[in-house]
C-alpha cells in the first residue's frame, strides 16, 4: 500500500520519476503547497528573478541536454509571464514542461485574485495543455505532459493545477501506460520513398544539405556527418542546426539565409537537389519563396508532417525521424554503391559535374568569407565575435540574445558538437540569452558557457544577475554594447532612410559597479588592444563575470538578403558613400 | 474555395477551443462549425466549412491532425459524400400570398412547422446551394428570419479510423540521444 501523499507531494513524485532533477520557477500564492513540498525534497529549485526568465531558464536546460525542462510558476500574472517563453519553446521545437497554479475550483470562474484562464490563454503557445481539477487526473497529465513534450516533434506542455489539487490527499498510483488515441508519431520514414531518396542523390550533379535544428532534436549529427562524407556532399545548417555538424568538418559550407553566407546561399541558388533534413523552409532561410532553390528537386524528411509541403512541395516527401530515416539511407547507398547501377561514361559524367561543383563552391567561398574587419581604434563587433571563438576552440555552450550580436556569433563562432549553441530563432526574443544561460550552466556546470547579448537584450534580462550571483554560476556575460537597438537600427537605416527612430540607447549602466552590486566582478572595455585580455580575465574568473564590450556604433551585418529578396540577390557590405556635389 | 472537413475529436475539455483557435490561428475562416455527440459518447463529430486556397487544404488537414484530441480529419470536398443543412426560417407574409409562399416552401420539400395570420414557420433541409436560393425565393414574399445549422456531411465510403495504441511508461522516460 502506498502512503498517503498531498498533491503537490505527487506533483514531485511524478517528476522525479521522470528525472527531473532541477526546476526554475517563482512561488505564489496558489503555488504555496507545492513550496512547501519543495521544503523537503531533493528535487533542485531554482529561484529565477521573473517567471519569463523561469521559461527561457527551462529551455537553456533543454538545449543543451535533450531532457525535458521544467519551470514553475503561480497562478495569474505568474502563468502569463511564461507565456513568451512557452511561444518560444513552440517556435523552436523545445521540450519543455511548465507547471502552474491555478486558483482552487470551487473558484474558477469567479474573477478570483489572481485568477487568468491559462489554459485557454496557453493553448495557442503550447503543444499541448492540460487543466487538472481532481487529484485522479494529476499523475496522468503528468506523465503524459513529458511524454508528450519529448515525443514527436518535441515542444512545451503546460499543466495547469488548481490549489485544491495540491492540497487533496491520495496515493500515487504508478502509471504504466499512456493512452492517447488521436496522437500521430510518425518515426519510420517511407521505404519506397527512402529508395527514390537514395536514387537521386547518387544521380544528383549538384547535391546540396540543408540541415536543421531537427537533426538536433533527433540526435541525429552522427548519422548526417556519415551521410555527408560518404555522398561527399555540401552541407549548410540553419541558425537552429548550427553544431549539427562540425564547423570546421571540411563539408561545412555555413548557414544560409538572410545572414547567411554568400557561398551558402549560391549553393541554395544553384544545387540541383536540395537535401532538407530536418528544416522547415523558414522564410528567413528561403528569402522569397518563389526564387528560392529555383533548379532543385528536394527530399524533404521532417517528423511533422504539416512541415513537409507547407512552403515548398518537395519531390520526395519523407515523415519520419530523421536519425532513422538517415540510418537507413546510409545502409541503402552503402550496399548499393552509385557505380554499380551507372555505365562507365555516366559515372565519370556525374564525377566530373561533382568535381566542377565542389569547385564552385569553393570559389564562392573565397570569394565572399565573412567579413572580419579590425580597427585600431575601435572594437568592431566582428573581432569580438572571433576573439570569442578563439577563446571557444568550437567547444563552448554560446547562449545569444537576439539582434545583430546573434548573427555576428552564428557567423563567425565554430560549434563543432550539437548543444552548443543557444538561441532564440523562430522568435526571436530579445532577453533570452542571459536566462537561457542559468539554464544551460545549471544542465552542464562542467562546461564554459558564454551568455552573449547586445545592450538591449541584456537589459531585458538585468534581473537574472541575481539568480547568477546567488548560484555562484560562473557564467561569462558578455555584452556587444554599441548603444544602439543594432538591428532595427541597421534596418531604419537601409529601409527608413536613416531615421532613427526609437532605438539609441544612450544609458548602459556602469558595467564594474553593476557586476559588484550582486558581488562578483565586471569591466568596460573600448579599446582593440584590451579586448583579449579582457576576456581572458574573464574565463579565468572561477566566478560569473560581466564583459561590457562597446564596439562601433554604426556597424551592419553582411551578407543581408533584403526581405523578400532572392537570397543569390545579397547585399555584401555596405551602401558606397554617395559623393556630394560641390 | 470551401473546403468541408469532417472531423472526430475526443469528447475532453477544451478539445472545441483547440480545433477554432488553430483555425483563426493559421488564418482560415470558418464559414460553419457544427459539433455533437457520435454513437461513442466519449467521441464527437465535428463538420467545419472553412473559406481556403486549393493550395492550403491539405494544409489545413495535417494541422487539424496535429491535435491531440483529434482523432481523424477527413476532407470531404473530394471524396463522395452527402452534404446537408437545416434552415429555420420565419415570414411575415400578407393574405394574398399566403398560398403562394406555401406552394414555393412546397417546391423545395419544405414542411410548415408553425402557421399564425402574421404568417408561417418553414422547415427545409437540402444541399447549401439549394437552400440559398429557397431563402432568396421567400425573401421576396415579405419579410423575414433565417436560423441556418451550418453544413452537416457524411463520407459514403466508410474511412477506418486508426487510433494509436497506449505506450508503456518505460520507454517514455527514455532521454533522446
Amino acid at each position: 500500500m502506498s502512503t498517503l501523499m498531498s498533491g503537490a507531494r505527487m506533483l514531485l513524485e511524478c517528476l522525479a520519476r521522470e528525472g527531473v532533477d532541477c526546476i526554475f520557477g517563482y512561488p505564489g500564492g496558489v503555488t504555496l503547497p507545492l513550496y512547501d513540498a519543495l521544503y523537503e525534497h531533493h528535487i533542485r529549485h531554482v529561484l529565477v528573478r521573473h517567471e519569463e526568465n523561469a521559461a527561457f531558464a527551462a529551455e537553456g536546460y533543454a538545449r543543451v541536454t535533450g531532457k525535458v525542462g521544467v519551470c514553475c510558476a503561480t497562478s495569474g500574472p505568474g502563468a502569463t509571464n511564461l507565456t513568451t517563453g512557452l511561444v518560444d519553446a513552440m517556435m523552436d521545437s523545445i521540450p519543455i514542461v511548465a507547471i502552474t497554479g491555478q486558483v482552487s475550483s470551487k473558484l474558477i470562474g469567479s474573477d478570483a485574485f489572481q485568477e487568468a484562464d491559462t489554459f485557454g490563454i496557453t493553448r495557442p503557445c503550447t503543444k499541448h495543455n492540460y487543466l487538472v481539477k481532481k487529484l485522479d487526473d494529476l499523475a496522468q497529465a503528468i506523465h503524459e505532459a513529458f511524454y508528450v513534450a519529448l515525443s514527436g516533434r518535441p515542444g512545451p506542455v503546460l499543466v495547469d493545477i488548481t490549489k485544491d489539487v495540491f492540497q487533496a490527499q491520495g496515493h500515487y498510483q504508478p502509471v504504466t501506460s499512456i493512452h492517447l488515441p488521436g496522437y500521430k508519431v510518425f518515426t519510420e520514414g517511407h521505404t519506397g520513398q527512402i529508395r527514390r531518396a537514395a536514387q537521386m542523390i547518387q544521380e544528383a550533379e549538384r547535391p546540396l544539405v540543408y540541415a536543421g535544428g531537427g537533426i538536433i532534436a533527433a540526435g541525429a549529427a552522427p548519422e548526417l556527418r556519415e551521410f555527408v562524407e560518404m555522398t561527399d556532399s555540401p552541407a549548410v545548417t540553419t541558425l537552429m542546426g548550427l553544431g549539427a555538424m562540425p564547423s570546421e568538418h571540411p563539408n561545412f559550407i555555413s548557414m544560409p539565409g538572410m545572414h547567411g553566407s554568400y557561398a551558402a546561399n549560391m549553393a541554395m541558388t544553384h544545387s540541383d537537389l536540395l537535401i532538407a533534413l530536418g528544416v522547415r523552409f523558414d522564410d528567413r532561410v528561403t528569402g522569397r519563396l518563389a526564387a528560392f532553390a529555383p533548379h532543385a528537386k528536394v527530399i524533404h524528411v521532417d517528423i511533422d508532417p504539416a512541415e513537409i509541403g507547407k512552403n515548398r512541395a518537395p519531390e520526395v516527401p519523407i515523415v519520419g525521424d530523421v536519425k532513422r530515416v538517415l540510418a537507413k539511407l546510409n545502409k541503402l547507398l552503402e550496399t548499393t554503391p552509385a557505380t554499380s547501377q551507372f555505365t562507365p561514361a555516366a559515372s565519370e559524367t556525374l564525377s566530373t559535374a561533382r568535381r566542377a561543383w565542389w569547385r564552385q563552391i569553393r570559389e564562392w567561398k573565397q570569394e565572399h568569407p565573412y567579413q572580419t574587419p579590425t580597427s585600431d581604434s575601435e572594437i568592431k563587433p566582428q573581432h569580438l565575435m572571433v576573439e570569442i571563438d578563439r577563446i571557444s576552440k568550437g567547444q563552448a555552450i554560446v547562449t545569444s540574445d537576439v539582434g545583430q550580436h546573434q548573427m555576428w556569433a552564428a557567423q563567425l563562432i565554430r560549434f563543432n558538437e550539437p548543444r552548443l549553441w543557444v538561441n532564440s530563432g523562430g522568435l526571436g526574443s530579445m532577453g533570452f540569452g542571459l536566462p537561457a544561460a542559468v539554464g544551460a550552466q545549471f544542465a552542464r556546470p562542467d562546461k564554459l558557457v558564454f551568455c552573449i547579448a547586445g545592450d538591449g537584450g541584456f537589459q531585458m534580462s538585468i534581473p537574472e544577475l541575481g539568480t547568477v550571483a546567488s548560484n555562484g554560476l560562473p557564467i561569462k556575460i558578455i555584452v556587444m554594447n554599441n548603444g544602439y537597438l543594432g538591428m532595427v537600427r541597421q534596418w531604419q537605416t537601409l529601409f527608413y532612410n536613416n531615421r532613427l527612430s526609437a532605438v539609441e540607447l544612450d544609458c548602459f549602466p556602469d558595467a564594474e559597479k553593476l557586476a559588484g552590486a550582486y558581488g562578483f566582478k565586471g569591466r568596460t572595455v573600448e579599446k582593440p588592444w584590451e579586448l583579449t585580455a579582457a576576456l581572458e580575465e574573464a574565463v579565468n574568473e572561477p566566478g560569473p563575470y560581466l564583459l561590457n564590450v562597446k564596439v562601433t556604433p554604426f556597424e551592419s551585418v553582411y551578407p543581408m538578403v533584403p526581405a523578400g529578396g532572392a537570397v543569390n540577390e545579397m547585399v555584401l557590405g555596405p551602401p558606397e558613400p554617395v559623393a556630394v556635389p560641390e | 474555395m470551401l473546403q468541408v472537413i469532417s472531423l472526430l475529436l475526443e469528447n475532453k475539455p477544451g478539445a472545441l477551443m483547440r480545433v477554432t483557435g488553430l483555425l483563426s490561428q493559421r488564418g482560415y475562416n470558418i464559414e460553419s462549425l457544427t459539433v455533437a455527440r457520435t454513437l461513442d459518447p466519449e467521441i464527437s463529430r465535428m463538420t467545419i466549412a472553412v473559406d481556403v486556397d486549393a493550395a492550403q487544404r491539405q494544409q489545413v488537414i495535417k494541422q487539424m491532425n496535429k491535435l491531440i484530441n483529434v482523432l481523424q480529419a477527413t476532407d470531404l470536398t473530394e471524396t463522395p459524400s452527402v452534404m446537408r443543412e437545416l434552415v429555420l426560417l420565419r415570414i411575415r407574409t400578407t393574405q394574398e400570398s399566403r398560398t403562394a409562399v406555401l406552394k414555393e416552401a412546397e417546391i423545395f420539400g419544405g414542411r410548415v412547422v408553425d402557421s399564425s395570420t402574421e404568417g408561417f414557420a418553414i422547415e427545409v433541409t437540402g444541399a447549401p446551394e439549394k437552400l440559398g436560393e429557397f431563402v432568396d425565393v421567400m425573401g421576396s414574399y415579405g419579410e423575414i428570419d433565417v436560423s441556418r445549422s451550418g453544413v452537416l456531411a457524411i463520407a459514403l465510403e466508410p474511412k477506418k479510423l486508426k487510433l494509436q495504441p497506449p505506450v508503456l511508461t518505460r520507454e517514455l522516460v527514455e532521454p533522446r540521444a
